[in-house]
């Protein structure tokens, strides 16, 4: 054995394993975490934007480009800055891209005021950024100062992909994200202010004051038209025309002429049939400010100029986030293919199919909804590829408009990314009981998958002529329990309304487009409202009367689920467990074939010798060696003794005997089998090793029973009876075996290794903790035993005990064998005598004459005497003839003295058995 | 006669039977205390139910409760009461009992020092493991129908035969609300193969039964605890218990089945490295007890 496994084993032994696996575990743990060289270098810059701007910005490069790489101008969402799009622009760096990600004007460190994304300033300021890019030597160019460039964002960041795009030509592709199209129409859709976002976008545009105020604290450069201290704190760092109108649209609820035109300014719409750059449109579904409407105008105008398009849907956006992993999956996908393709030149064309996502259930670990993707051939827009239309009913009904739209209802909680269940399949929505309408469907037979706007014709009379009502859509479970899917509402406003709902001519409404499937056995209802929180609804009090033509038209879609993972996670364990069985199959075969290979050749001379043992070691791991060299048979018919003190490897012998040790080295033969761990020869074998082992929970009897049951042989075999009379328990034999004295177990010990009357029985100190009587008893059981060809085997620390119990005798010491044979010859009267005598001279005179072999004195009066055949009783006779006193004669025997100074010497502090 | 390979009627096949080890297992006092706490548990918590409702009134019956938490819907019928008991002990509970019926049943022969007579009967030492392990398996799923049978027997007795209501999606109607609720018995079945596995290697490394147990126990806290820690990212999905809870996909409307795949294989990988190891270690290593 090497010193490593040595030492392997030693650890093992010592190191409790739970504390292995721990370390193991850490040891992963820091491997999996530890900081990954990064594959990109940055470089923070200060560039220069239009009309003096400073804007704050970082440049990646990939760290192993090969020659030019393409460029991706990053821009954030609205209230972000640079370092919001981190995490977008390092991975977009590790595919291989030079990002530039840079903070807009008036956000964040960059300087100048917020224009919303306008043509003269944020745009400007983005070409400017173009022209820094066509001048760095690492970025491939199409011509001079023309750079390989796409710009890519997420809203505001979106539309200014769009509006970039419209407006300089070198913009190669974009990628625009959960941004708008019109947004005067996303401010104030159907005429009616939405002022919840709208404040809330102001808000953190003015928000930013107090931390700009500390960066500037320290004097910002001259040309910095950013905020001086004494800016107007009512618009923070917007523009003055942004504040303006701001402020003109959310105090009437009604944007003037000045309003619409700066509004149009900052809309993609007005530029879509210039953008020439292949543009991947991406919007979410669970968005109340930019809905899935703003992405498919944009699609369609920019189709329209021949330019390719691409949309795709998915489950969030500014009210539900960046959505399931699934989806952000789907969405880097689409994004890097459409980027390799565009700018690279790598992959094929990306085709104009449309994919979506739609709830699929509820994921566990990210305690939120998860989602299945779909995809269909193309775009549909957001009409469907059909339609199906529901019934809804009920009666005209009145409702009250209430001072100032206090209490309002509740569709969304602008501001506040929500966990999509919340929105998707909770109770988010409150209408306000007097202030709504409910016109509900039939259940429905089958399942609608819902994708798109769908649409309803309304009837509304008001006595002022005027209404604003919010139209919505829910999902009505069969418990009644109501889903306002993502908390999307149509507020519409009407003018020119009779007084009485009987004249009132019927107006189409639009529904914000939805993906949903609604279920079997749901109800669809479609409520309309006087009042919702996230818009600003008419001051004076009214009442209307609302009622809802017949058909609703829903907008189906159709699509192929896109590779639904939770079937590959199937298949994957199908596979894992298919590994398994696999693996366990073939360790079966193995085992059998090395079982069938194992050595069962009977050594002949041995066949009929219960026991014999080669040459066996046996040394430890950590060095100690148990057992020398033993070597000893047992014959049918004898009781063999093995005899040495404590620690001389009794107990390792016979625990190697019982196959519980591998042996280091030397080998066992039981009736001429090899006898290895489990051999089935051991069947022939029973053992009392190291005391007894019971069920403590078990009576004695039950005990035995138990144990023979582990056998699995037939129940008559085991000589009960026999076994029970030997234990000599009694009636104590059916009480628990915890409740025993030491000798009873060791009684009813032996008797479970009598069961079956096995050839070869082993006892280890059977004698242990019994009393005299019990002593005398057993060696008579063993003597009895070792009748009809059976043999045992007996280890014993005690000369006397061996002498009297048995025909042969082993006797060890520190793991080597000192002499073994018959006990009558080992053990038997020596020729001498120890003799104590009144007069030692003349004792010694006297035995002299009588011709024995030596007389050695010892101690004042005593002899040894070396008797050469002299019978003893002549000597005492011829010592008392002579008038000499004999106080004691005391026969010697061979080995004692020998075998008590080992036991002397050796009983203490001799190791591990 | 001399010359057989072993006593006549031995055959390594048939020692320590099945149905041996079942019985030597069912008359230990931690076996009978385990199974009836499994029973008692329900109507403990039927009891904490209905001493909470002497006060008010019954405040069921608003019909947006179908969308409140497992606790809320609890005395909502005998599949929910069920579902309840099954929620509550599925973090610990569970996790102690199938660590106790993995962890003791090696180590408890160890040191009683009955292992070494079993192997010198001689039982196989790989056989000898296959039937532990089969025996506190049984056991285990015992624990496990006989903690569902019960809440779903007294549940039913007390608040009546309903649908199953969950906190994810709408009602479910009894029958598929029964196989739902099957499927979570099962699939914390799969993930309880972790502590199983655990449990039964450190019963095989130890002569003491308690740290075995414990130590089961306390390696899964510590998973536990881990999975807490959010900074550790992806990571986390390497740990032995990050898809116990998994089993809440079976509750949403359509099921969430990827998770509880992934779950699954993380506990089947996990509970066959755990015995393999065990097999591994057991069938080479010096009986010492």
């Amino acid at each position: 054995m090497s010193a490593l496994t040595d030492r392997l084993r030693l650890t093992r032994r010592r190191v409790i394993p739970a504390v292995a696996a721990a370390v193991v575990l850490a040891a992963a743990a820091v491997w999996a975490v530890r900081p990954a060289p990064e594959s990109w270098t940055t470089e923070d810059l200060r560039l220069a934007g239009e009309g003096g701007v400073e804007l704050d910005a970082r440049f990646y490069l990939p760290a192993d480009r090969d020659g030019k790489v393409p460029a991706i101008l990053l821009a954030h969402g609205f209230g972000g800055s640079k370092d919001s799009v981190r995490d977008e622009a390092e991975s977009l760096a590790e595919q291989g891209y030079a990002v530039l990600a840079y903070t807009a004007r008036g956000f964040g460190r960059s300087t100048g005021q917020i224009h919303l994304d306008s043509p003269d300033h944020e745009v400007k300021d983005a070409q400017r950024l173009l022209d820094w890019l066509a001048t760095r030597s690492e970025v491939t160019t199409d011509s001079a100062g023309d750079p390989r460039v796409a710009a890519v964002g997420g809203s505001y960041g979106g539309a200014l992909a769009l509006l970039l795009a419209g407006q300089d030509q070198r913009v190669d592709a974009i990628v625009p994200s959960i941004t708008w199209n019109d947004l005067g129409r996303s401010l104030v859709p159907g005429g009616v202010f939405k002022k919840a976002w709208a404040g809330y976008f102001f808000g953190s545009g003015s928000a930013d004051l107090s931390a700009l105020a500390a960066l500037t604290g320290g004097g910002g450069g001259p040309e910095r038209e950013g905020p001086a201290p004494d800016v107007d704190p009512a618009c923070g760092r917007f523009a003055e025309d942004v504040c303006k109108a701001y402020l003109q649209m959310a105090t009437t609820g009604i944007p003037d002429e000045t309003t619409l035109a700066l509004l149009s300014r900052s809309s993609p719409a007005s530029v879509l049939s210039k953008i020439k750059a292949p543009t991947l449109l991406v919007q979410g579904a669970v968005d109340s400010l930019f809905p899935l409407s703003e992405a498919d105008a944009n699609a369609k105008g920019i189709a329209a100029a021949g330019t390719p398009v691409k949309v795709a849907w998915f489950t969030g956006g500014h009210d539900g986030g960046e959505g399931p992993a699934n989806d952000s999956d789907r969405v880097e996908f689409l994004t890097l293919q459409w980027l390799d393709h565009y700018l690279k030149g790598e992959g094929d064309t990306p085709s104009d199919d449309f994919t979506w996502s739609r709830v699929a259930g509820f994921s566990a670990t990210s305690r939120d909804l998860a989602t299945n993707g779909y995809s269909a051939e193309a775009y549909p827009g957001i009409a469907g590829t059909g339609t199906t239309d529901v019934a809804v009913t009920g009666p005209a009904q009145p409702i009250a408009n209430p001072p100032n739209g206090n209490p309002g209802a509740i569709s969304s909680m602008p501001g506040l990314t929500s966990r999509l269940s919340s929105l998707l399949s909770g109770g988010v929505a409150i209408d306000v009981p007097g202030q709504h309408a409910n016109f509900s469907s039939a259940p429905l037979t089958g399942a609608i998958d819902v994708a798109g706007s769908p649409t309803v014709r309304l009837r509304v009379a008001s006595p002022t002529g005027e209404a604003v009502v919010f139209v919505k859509l829910y999902d009505v479970d069969p418990n009644g329990a109501a889903t306002l899917s993502a908390g999307l509402v149509a507020p519409v406003r009407l003018t020119g309304l009779p007084a009485d709902v009987t004249q009132a001519q019927p107006v189409t409404v639009t529904l914000p487009a939805i993906v949903r499937q609604i279920e079997a056995g749901h109800t669809i209802r479609i409520t309309v409202a006087t009042t919702d929180q996230a818009f600003l609804s008419p001051a004076t009090p009214a009442v209307y009367t609302v009622a809802v033509e017949s058909a609703l038209t829903l907008p189906t879609l159709a699509g192929t689920p896109i590779g639904d993972p939770g079937n590959l996670w199937w298949l994957a364990l199908a596979g894992v467990v298919g590994v398994i069985l696999l693996g366990l199959l073939l360790l079966l075969v193995i085992r059998r074939i090395r079982h069938r290979r194992r050595d069962v050749t009977v050594i002949e001379e041995h066949a009929d010798t219960p026991l014999v043992v080669k040459g066996l070691r046996k040394a430890y791991s950590d060095g100690f060696v148990a057992v020398q060299e033993i070597s000893f048979t047992v014959q049918r018919g004898q009781v063999v003794g093995l005899l040495g003190p404590n620690g001389a490897g009794k107990t390792t012998t016979l625990r190697v005997l019982m196959g519980l040790t591998q042996p280091t080295a030397g080998e066992i033969f039981v009736f001429g089998h090899r006898l290895v761990p489990g051999a089935p020869i051991l069947s022939r074998v029973g053992a009392l090793v190291e005391g007894p082992g019971f069920l403590p929970h078990l009576s004695g009897y039950e005990n035995l029973k138990a144990y023979w049951q582990a056998t699995g042989r037939p129940w008559a075999d085991a000589r009960f009876e026999e076994a029970l009379e030997i234990a000599g328990l009694g009636d104590s034999v059916h009480r628990k075996t915890r409740k025993y004295s030491h000798g009873m177990r060791q009684r009813l010990a032996i008797a479970q290794a009598m069961l079956g009357l096995p050839e070869l029985l082993v006892l280890d100190e059977p004698t242990d903790g019994l009393d005299p009587p019990q002593i005398a008893e057993m060696r008579r059981v063993l003597q009895r035993y070792a009748t009809d060809g059976r043999a045992v085997l007996v280890s014993s620390h005690l000369l006397a005990e061996v002498e009297q119990t048995c025909t042969h005798a082993v006797v060890v010491n520190k793991g080597r064998i000192v002499a073994s044979g018959p006990v009558d010859d080992i053990v038997g009267d020596s020729p001498s005598v120890q003799l104590d005598v009144s007069d030692v001279p003349a004792a010694t005179r006297i035995l002299e004459e009588l011709g024995v072999r030596s007389v050695k004195p010892e101690g004042p009066s005593g002899l040894i005497v070396d008797m050469n055949g002299t019978p003893r009783s002549e000597l005492v006779a011829s010592l008392v003839g002579a008038g000499i006193g004999v106080d004691r004669l005391v026969p010697r025997r061979r080995l004692e003295d020998a075998f008590l100074s080992l036991v002397g010497d050796n009983s203490r502090g001799s190791g591990d058995r | 006669m001399s010359s057989l390979e072993a006593a006549a009627g031995y055959k390594p096949s048939r020692t320590l039977p099945i149905w041996a080890e079942v019985k030597r297992q069912a008359s230990r006092r931690r076996t009978q205390l385990a199974l009836g706490f499994m029973v008692v548990l329900p109507l403990i918590v039927l009891g904490a139910f209905e001493f909470g409702n002497t006060g008010g009134g019954d405040d069921d019956g608003d019909g947006g409760g179908a969308f409140s938490s497992i606790a809320d819907l609890a005395t909502s019928g005998g599949l929910n009461f069920a579902l309840f008991c099954l929620a509550v002990s599925a973090g610990f509970l569970l996790v102690v009992v199938v660590a106790l019926f993995f962890g003791d049943t090696v180590a408890s022969e160890a040191s009683w020092g009955s292992l070494r007579y079993l192997l010198a009967i001689p039982v196989p030492r790989a056989r000898l493991l296959g039937v532990k392990l089969t025996v506190a398996g049984l056991y285990s799923l015992l624990a496990l129908f006989t903690l569902v049978g019960t809440g779903l027997l007294i549940g039913t007795l007390r608040y009546g035969w309903g649908p199953l209501g969950s906190s994810i999606a709408a009602e479910l109607p009894p029958a598929e609300g029964l196989l739902r609720l099957l499927g979570i018995v099962a699939y914390l079945a799969a993930t309880l193969l972790v502590v199983a596995g655990l449990a039964f290697l450190l019963s095989v490394l130890t002569d003491a039964a308690l740290g075995a147990v414990g130590g089961a126990v306390m390696l899964c806290i510590l998973s536990n605890i881990l999975n807490e820690i959010e900074a550790l990212g992806d990571l986390r999905k390497l740990l032995p218990t990050y898809y116990n809870d998994a089993w809440r996909g079976l509750l949403s409307t359509p099921i969430q089945t990827d998770e509880l795949a992934q779950g699954t294989i993380s506990a089947i990988v996990y509970a066959t490295i755990f015995w393999g190891l065990a097999f591994y270690r057991f069938t080479r290593k010096d009986i010492t007890s």
